[in-house]
């Protein structure tokens, strides 16, 4: 068996590994750069360069979910603060020192052509392997023209490309914005003006959160906020939907590095089905170091071994025929939940989320014989529009029964066993049961039990061959009478 | 009538005792009780909250504890049970709501309800707010209760709520029964009992303290009120029926705990055997060990596997040093004036065990000839219908250890909840 690698190519640059680190905080100087390569990282975007800027106190904010810390985070720093000479001098300093290590200058500077032009050629000169063109900070520099005030504007997008594309002899990355209703406006524009790459997503307009005592928001400046950038793992769904837009657009797609959320391996390897080449970390380095990069690289090996690939290459965008508009789905194919109750430990949380939030068809009946004789005949997708059909108990019934049962402490030895006395076996009243006829194969039920492998969705054979709505409609616009 | 002196600053601290006595479960802090809080599964028709007699929706308090409502919280656990933080100290937990817990069978480690209800409620009692319920709009309708424990205390409560006055009679100089009198000191100390009371007070709850009720009194009581409710608990711990059980250092469990929590006990002398396996035993023995007992050994007549002490209460007993012999019976006392041995019948023969101090916990009496005029009773029960309350007599409700035998706070709080609710409704009727 091949020994699979890390080592990859994004547009014709060399990467030891498809591990970058953003253009943000972690990326900000040569002596943080250079410790991320000793530590694993095998590349990184600059923290972007540009006329210096003054910064606020404070800057980032976060939420928090049942416990964990930093879901999403949120930042109103703007570009590098530090003069454009000096990050220059530590980007040759740091390349001369890690010559296999990945460094992307990443740039803003103001709308006009020989700003650029200026900028390009001193990035270069410092020895960066290619460039990023930060169209896309949602806060601040939006409000001079800058960042996503020229990403939002596929013309502005064209027109700065373009510009870049006439002096660089590195490749040009674009860094798209997803403050935007379709993505692949920008893409488009950024490759007709012959962009070598892209990237996405950049961080989404946010307020995280007020401070209910001060009715302040945060971050924090002085009893202000500002809306910010917001990142981290809760907007790798939005960031992965918008790189499958863009990568499924042959009119926009291009070398991708994947951002937003990504946080270990299996966050990579999902982008990287969805087709990009490397992906793009900082809010799980803000958070707990450059050393994630170690799983993340161990992890992605381990995976690709078991899956059997040798190369990035070999399953990169795998995923992306797998990704279809709705209309293209076949309508009859079905599955149901299926309840293991060796596994259940009876929370119940699958029977209220069935009945408040789907479609009433998991019951509390085992103990009354519901496995045993089950109704069938009444599937609502196609005969019955009524929830309930068979009369089964309520949760407000199930519930008011609880109340009246009168429980007691049970006195070891004189009592076989109170409620709490017996917790290594489920009840079986406890145990749930799926009117399998009445599913819909929603999932939830699945999403929400606390068990692995306790519900499953099991394929259930329909007898119809497959069908897509595009088809029904396509026959029924032939046929008005079907 | 004390008008104006909360109940728990009639008692004075001992310093030595809290000191000997500390947290048996040390609070959380409060970062500690969110994190707990979150992991909380929030169960549908959770099998916590079923298992715990007064029904408190567990999921949903520690939801509000994770969400930062707190207030709400001890509100959610006050609505079910208005000794709610006497049972998140007393409760055996292990056996009630966190024995249910469906994380025994998810990753074994059960959500610490009972701490997580004592992080609710301290924080209620910290802030100073009065009990979230108002008294009824007075119905003239009046009950007396006898014996001030937590059924009363409880029947009391939910009478108060419906604007029925309630009277609680009881004979000693301080409420709670039990509650403050006969649970270990590092489980629940009496102060903190009395403080749970001080709520109640709010709600209008009329106590006479000092007052022994005796069958003329409760036949005057009778005729006085609507209504008449029994939490008189059971009577004094079983004797040996030996020779010498006068003698100086022969005492009982429940003296010897009431008297340590009072703080009139503060030492106990080297060597102490304590009769009797059940959790008021164990509760004494341990007692003894923090006391300054050298030597404490449990004597019990049968095995461990009859012993009626919950598991976690012998392990703890172990854990503090206290020794077990299993199978021993006392047949006689060695002493002139005080005690110097017991002599006990082993299944290999008698053998002496010198003692300086012995406790009897051995079980309670019962109040048949008080209470057997009025009420019907059953093994030294008093019958009631266990949903409202009533006894035969329908003038008469009870609740709490005189029907249950003898159970935990909590299953008296429940018992009570359910006789004032029961009363009221019979009231309703009878008067409405």
């Amino acid at each position: 068996m091949v020994k699979p690698t890390l080592e990859t190519t994004f547009c014709g640059i060399k990467c030891l590994n498809p591990f970058w680190l953003a253009s943000a905080p972690p990326a900000n100087c040569g002596e943080q750069v250079m410790r991320a390569f000793d530590a694993g990282w095998g590349g990184a975007v600059w923290k972007t360069i540009g006329e210096p800027i003054t910064n606020v106190s404070s800057r980032y904010s976060s939420i928090d979910w049942a416990g964990q810390r930093m879901m999403g985070f949120n930042n109103i720093e703007l570009i590098s603060d530090r003069p454009i000479e000096v990050n220059l001098k530590e980007i040759a300093e740091a390349k001369k020192r890690y010559p296999k290590h990945v460094i992307i200058a990443s740039l803003m500077v103001e709308s006009k052509r020989e700003t650029w032009h200026d900028i390009v050629k001193r990035a270069e000169d410092a020895g960066a392997d290619g460039l990023e063109l930060n169209f896309g900070c949602p806060h601040g520099m939006s409000e001079r023209g800058m960042g996503s005030a020229v990403g939002q504007v596929p013309e502005y997008c064209e027109q700065i490309t373009g510009w870049v594309k006439e002096v660089a002899r590195t490749p040009v990355i674009v860094k798209l914005t997803p403050n935007i209703s379709d993505i692949r406006m920008p893409a488009r524009a950024a490759k007709r003006a012959g962009a070598d790459a892209l990237s996405a997503i950049n961080t989404i307009n946010s307020i995280t959160g007020i401070d209910l005592d001060t009715l302040e928001p945060n971050p924090n400046v002085d009893g202000k906020s500002s809306h910010g950038g917001y990142c981290g793992p809760a907007v790798k769904p939005i960031a992965l939907n918008m790189v499958q837009q863009v990568m499924s657009d042959p009119q926009a797609a291009l070398p991708m590095s994947g951002i937003g959320g990504v946080g270990g391996w299996r966050d990579a390897a999902e982008f990287i089905l969805l087709g990009a080449s490397s992906v793009q970390v900082c809010t799980a380095v803000m958070h707990y170091g450059y050393r994630i990069v170690e799983d993340m690289s161990d992890g992605l090996l381990e995976w690709m071994k078991s899956k059997g690939y040798g190369t990035i290459d070999e399953f990169r965008g795998l995923s992306l025929p797998n990704v279809r508009e709705w209309k293209n789905l076949n309508l009859n194919y079905r599955v149901v939940a299926q309840i293991h109750a060796d596994k259940c430990i009876g929370c119940q949380l699958c029977y209220t989320a069935c009945w408040d939030g789907a479609h009433q068809c998991i019951h509390l009946d085992r103990a009354e014989g519901g496995m045993d004789a089950p109704v069938l005949g009444t599937d609502p997708r196609y005969v019955v529009h009524e929830p309930n059909p068979h009369g089964k108990a309520t949760p407000a019934m199930v519930e008011v029964a609880s109340a009246r049962a009168i429980s007691t402490t049970p006195i070891p030895k004189l009592d076989t066993g109170g409620a709490g006395s017996n917790s290594s076996v489920t009840p079986l009243h406890r145990i749930p049961r799926v009117d399998v006829d009445e599913c819909v194969g929603c999932n939830l039920c699945s999403l929400v039990c606390p068990v692995e492998e306790c519900i499953t969705m099991e394929k259930i054979d329909t007898g119809l061959r497959p069908e897509t709505w595009a088809e029904r409609t396509a026959v029924a616009a032939v046929n008005p009478n079907l | 009538m004390h008008e104006t002196t909360a109940f728990s600053e009639r008692v004075k601290v001992s310093p030595e005792i809290v000191d000997r006595f500390g947290d048996l479960h040390p609070p959380f802090e409060g970062q500690a009780a969110i994190g707990e809080a979150n992991r909380c599964l929030f169960c549908f028709d959770a099998p916590c909250a079923g298992a715990c007699p007064t029904h408190i929706d567990v999921p949903r308090f520690i939801k509000k504890i994770a969400s930062g409502n707190l207030a709400g919280s001890a509100k959610t656990i006050l609505e079910a049970n208005i000794l709610g933080a006497s049972c998140s100290r007393a409760c055996p937990v292990e056996v009630l709501c966190e024995g249910a817990c469906v994380l025994h069978r998810y990753n074994k480690q059960p959500i610490e309800i009972g701490r997580l209800q004592r992080f609710a409620m301290d924080a209620f009692h910290a802030s100073g707010a009065a009990l979230p319920f108002e008294p009824g709009v007075d119905t003239g309708l009046c009950v007396a209760l006898i014996g001030a424990g937590p059924a009363s205390l409880a029947c009391a409560a939910e009478l108060r709520r419906k604007g029925i006055r309630a009277a609680i009679y009881d004979a000693r100089p301080l409420p709670g029964g039990l509650n403050t009198y006969g649970i270990a000191e590092y489980k629940l100390p009496l102060v903190e009992s009395l403080r749970e009371i001080d709520m109640l007070a709010q709600l209008g709850v009329e106590f006479r303290f000092e007052t022994v009720v005796d069958a003329a009194m409760l036949t005057e009581l009778e005729a006085e009120n609507d209504a008449v409710f029994l939490g008189i608990g059971l009577g004094t711990i079983h004797r040996l029926g030996l020779d010498g059980e006068g003698l100086l250092g022969m005492t009982n469990a429940l003296d010897f705990i009431a008297g340590y929590k009072a703080g009139e006990i503060t030492t106990v002398a080297a060597r102490v055997a304590v009769i009797g396996a059940g959790n008021t035993a164990i509760d004494a023995a341990i007692a003894a060990v923090r006391l300054g007992a050298s030597e404490v050994h449990m004597v019990y007549r049968r095995g461990p596997e009859q012993m009626s002490a919950f598991q976690f209460e012998y392990e703890h007993a172990r854990h503090e040093g206290v020794k077990f012999l299993w199978h021993v019976q006392p047949v006689g006392i060695v002493g002139e004036s005080s005690l110097e041995a017991l002599k006990l019948q082993g299944r290999d023969g008698e053998f002496v065990l010198p003692v300086d101090s012995v406790v009897l916990a051995i079980g309670q009496g019962t109040h048949s000839e008080f209470a057997g005029a009025s009420v019907q009773m059953e093994r030294g029960r008093v019958v009631i219908d266990k949903a409202t309350g009533q006894t035969a007599n329908p003038k008469f409700f009870a609740g709490g250890d005189c029907t249950n035998g003898g159970r935990e706070v909590v299953d008296a709080v429940a018992d009570g909840k359910r006789a004032g609710l029961g009363i009221a409704a019979w009231l309703e009727v009878a008067h409405g």
